[in-house]
C-alpha cells in the first residue's frame, strides 16, 4: 500500500503524537537540576530575609551567584514550560485554544527567562 | 467538525466510573496539589523577575518591591510560594523515586503522601519562623 510518510517520518515511529519521550526525559533532567539549585535558592532567600536594599545587590553582584541564580531561573523556567504544557495537553481539547495556550506559555517562559537574565547581568554590571 | 455518527446516545448505557465518583485516597490529592504548587510556581517565576528587576534598579527599585511584598498580602503570597516550592520539592523527589521503580506499595505511597503534605507546612512554618525570629539575614 502506498503511503504519503516518508521513510525518515516512519523509521522515527513517533505517529500522531508527533513527539517521542524527549518530553518527558528533559522534565527529568530539569527536575534533578533543581533539586541542588532550589537548595541554594532557599538559602538565599532565608539569608536575604530581613536584610537591607544593599545586601541582595552585593550578594548578586558576586559572580557565583549571579551563575547560580541564572542556572536557578533557566532550569525553573525550562521546567516551568514543559510541566504547564501537560496541564494544556491534559485540559484542553479544543484545538484553537490549545494552539493559543501553548504559544502564550512559550512567549512568556521565554519573556520571563530573557527579563531575568538581563537584571541578574545589570546587576553584577552595576 | 462534524459531530461523530457513532457517539452514544446520553444516558442509555452506564458509563465507566470517573474521576467524581471516587472516593479520594491522599494519592489522588497529593497529585494534583502537586500540579496546582508547579502551576502556582509558575506565576511565582513574574514575581521572581520583578524581584530581580527591582533590584537591578538600585536602592529605590529594592525599596519599590519591599514596598508590596511587605504587606500582609504580599507576605501571604511569599508564604504561599515558599510552602509550593517545598512541597514540588518534597513530592518532585518522590515522583522520581517512582520514575525508577521505588516506592509503589500502596501503603508507603499513603503513608509518604501524609508525610510530605504535613512535612512541606512545617518546613515552610520553621522558614518564616527562622526569618521573623532573626535567624535569616545571615548574608549581610
Amino acid at each position: 500500500m502506498n503511503s504519503a510518510e516518508t521513510p525518515l517520518h516512519k523509521v522515527r515511529g513517533m505517529g500522531s503524537s508527533h513527539s517521542g519521550t524527549g518530553h518527558f526525559w528533559h522534565e527529568r533532567v530539569t527536575s534533578v537540576a533543581l533539586i541542588p539549585l532550589s537548595l541554594w535558592f532557599g538559602y538565599v532567600m532565608l539569608g536575604l530575609a530581613g536584610t537591607s536594599e544593599v545586601t541582595a545587590l552585593q550578594f548578586l553582584a558576586h559572580p557565583w551567584n549571579a551563575i547560580l541564580m541564572g542556572g536557578f531561573v533557566a532550569f525553573s523556567l525550562w521546567h516551568a514550560y514543559l510541566g504547564l504544557q501537560v496541564v494544556v495537553d491534559d485540559y484542553i481539547h479544543t484545538p484553537g485554544t490549545k494552539i493559543f495556550l501553548m504559544l502564550a506559555i512559550r512567549f512568556s517562559v521565554i519573556a520571563i527567562t530573557a527579563t531575568c537574565i538581563f537584571a541578574i547581568v545589570r546587576i553584577a554590571a552595576l | 467538525m462534524a459531530d461523530n455518527p457513532q457517539k452514544p446516545a446520553q444516558a442509555t448505557r452506564p458509563l465507566s466510573p470517573h474521576l467524581t465518583i471516587y472516593r479520594w485516597p491522599v494519592t489522588m490529592a497529593t497529585s494534583i496539589t502537586h500540579r496546582a504548587t508547579g502551576i502556582g510556581l509558575s506565576v511565582g517565576a513574574v514575581i521572581l523577575a520583578w524581584w530581580l528587576v527591582s533590584i537591578s534598579n538600585g536602592p529605590e527599585g529594592w525599596h519599590s518591591f519591599h514596598d508590596v511584598s511587605d504587606t500582609p498580602i504580599g507576605l501571604l503570597v511569599v508564604f504561599g510560594l515558599t510552602w509550593s516550592l517545598v512541597y514540588h520539592f518534597l513530592n518532585g523527589i518522590r515522583h522520581l523515586a517512582w520514575d525508577l521503580g521505588y516506592g509503589f506499595e500502596k501503603g508507603l505511597a499513603e503513608r509518604n503522601s501524609m508525610m510530605i503534605l504535613v512535612g512541606s507546612i512545617v518546613i515552610a512554618v520553621a522558614i518564616f519562623a527562622l526569618a521573623w525570629t532573626g535567624h535569616g539575614g545571615y548574608l549581610r
